[in-house]
């Protein structure tokens, strides 16, 4: 009973429960019948080509995570705002979780999981993993993936241009400091 | 978020007719706006229209003005060549909207339609001047931005570029919300011979509006001291609880004395 009172499941209301079932049915029995559009995308990801089937309303990081099984890429606030979805679409950044999968197709996808080279760590996981960048870990996908477009051709980036870039990707350990220091580090690297 | 088809349009006349078969159909361009509404479920839509296959992201120069296709992202407007060159104050503008991956993807089109009244490009578009090139019409910005998230734009019209002409000197400045990044007041000064047009966004209750008493006072000189003494009225201001009305014109004076300075160093 503790689950169900006052009107409420789980601490929602009934109507709102009730609500999202309904239109979770009807899109699956729309889809039965061929009223919503499922559409073949065919993705490079990571170097390897996929061709899946999706709804078209699918989002990008659900697609990534839930076809694809790549649960690195994470989603934090579903709102485009903590940018732990950040992941490259033609070598640009983008917060997956604001782009739908149908948009990605015929395009060259790196997540996270693409970085390293076997067991060689990607210049910049390497500098996080020495320069300890990371705290609880849920933001680091995102921090890195923007961190690698941020310090494109920019080996003599500054301290306040790295904290201004990295603004779209959010820390709530709030370590931030060592944050910038790793990409930091990684910028310099590449200078070499 | 609700279920829709999407399609994609290899053309802009394709797109507008799809778009004009029924009201529940909408266009997309980078969706950093629309993509949130809809899987908060404001918004619901049968069909969305993407206009990434319409080939609308040409930046040239066309005779004295600046033409910026619909779906020139942020990014590429202020990494743009030409724009640097030519009004080098919207590209430093569309440097600093929102964070890196929301300017990879957001486009001036897309800002221009939806009329947020915290959005940027319309304060820029409205003190320049330009003209908004649609699928049916050109409108001038006096007559294109209505009301809040409300434009002159009928139901199956899309725009396609937006054109700007170049002033002797120009420069925004704004004040960002300390959590969203919004712009609490912002603020676009354009200088065009003997003319001077400046418009804010992130302040008025009916979203971007001209600016008469800063534009005034900057006739007499066009530099920061000139509104040492100019106040503006807090009536039609918005309050909220990021900034009261009267915080919000203080601003509003504030951002356009560091705006006429920055004009001034380019």
């Amino acid at each position: 009973m503790q689950y169900f009172s006052q009107g409420k499941i789980l601490g929602f209301p009934v109507w709102f429960k009730l609500s999202t079932i309904r239109a979770g049915l009807i899109c699956k029995l729309k889809m039965i019948l061929g009223e919503i559009d499922v559409t073949q995308v065919t993705l490079m990801v990571n170097g390897t080509q996929h061709n899946e089937d999706v709804s078209d309303y699918m989002l990008l990081a659900d697609f990534i995570r839930e076809k694809l099984k790549l649960t690195g890429t994470h989603v934090g606030c579903d709102t485009s705002q903590c940018g732990a979805c950040v992941i490259h679409i033609d070598g640009i950044s983008v917060k997956s979780c604001t782009m739908l999968a149908v948009q990605a197709d015929g395009c060259n996808i790196t997540t996270i999981e693409g970085l390293a080279d076997g067991d060689v760590l990607h210049p910049m996981q390497q500098a996080f993993h020495e320069n300890h960048g990371l705290q609880c870990g849920f933001c680091t996908p995102g921090m890195i993936m923007s961190a690698i477009e941020l310090i494109d051709g920019k080996p003599d980036i500054s301290e306040a241009e790295i904290r201004q870039g990295l603004e779209g990707n959010l820390c709530r350990c709030t370590g931030y400091q060592n944050i910038v220091k790793s990409v930091h580090e990684a910028a310099k690297v590449e200078r070499r | 978020m609700y279920s829709f088809n999407y399609l994609k349009p290899v053309s802009i006349e394709d797109a507008a007719s799809m778009l004009s078969e029924s009201d529940e159909h909408k266009v997309i361009s980078g969706g950093m706006t629309l993509i949130p509404t809809l899987k908060q479920r404001l918004a619901r839509v049968e069909r969305l229209i993407g206009l990434e296959k319409c080939g609308l992201s040409e930046i040239k120069l066309d005779g004295e003005l600046l033409k910026i296709g619909a779906m020139a992202t942020h990014a590429e407007v202020s990494e743009s060549d030409i724009v640097v060159m030519e009004n080098p104050a919207i590209a430093e503008l569309a440097s600093h909207i929102g964070d890196r991956q929301v300017r990879n993807r957001g486009t001036i089109g897309g800002s221009l339609a939806n009329n947020d009244p915290s959005a940027c490009y319309p304060a820029a578009i409205l003190a320049l001047g330009g003209i908004i090139h649609t699928t049916k019409r050109d409108i001038n910005a006096e007559e294109f931005f209505v009301d809040l998230f409300e434009t002159a734009l009928e139901e199956d019209e899309i725009i396609t570029a937006v054109s700007l002409p170049k002033p002797d000197a120009a420069a925004y400045e704004k004040f960002p919300n300390p959590a969203s990044r919004y712009a609490m007041v912002g603020v676009f000064v354009a200088k065009f011979n003997s003319e001077i047009r400046v418009a804010v966004t992130g302040a008025g209750e009916e979203g971007v509006f001209r600016c008469s008493e800063i534009e005034t006072a900057l006739l007499k000189a066009f530099s920061s001291e000139s509104l040492s003494d100019s106040t503006i009225s807090a009536d039609g201001l918005m309050s909220d609880i990021h900034a009261e009305a009267d915080y919000r014109a203080h601003l509003i004076v504030e951002m356009a004395k560091r705006a006429v300075t920055k004009s001034a160093r380019r």
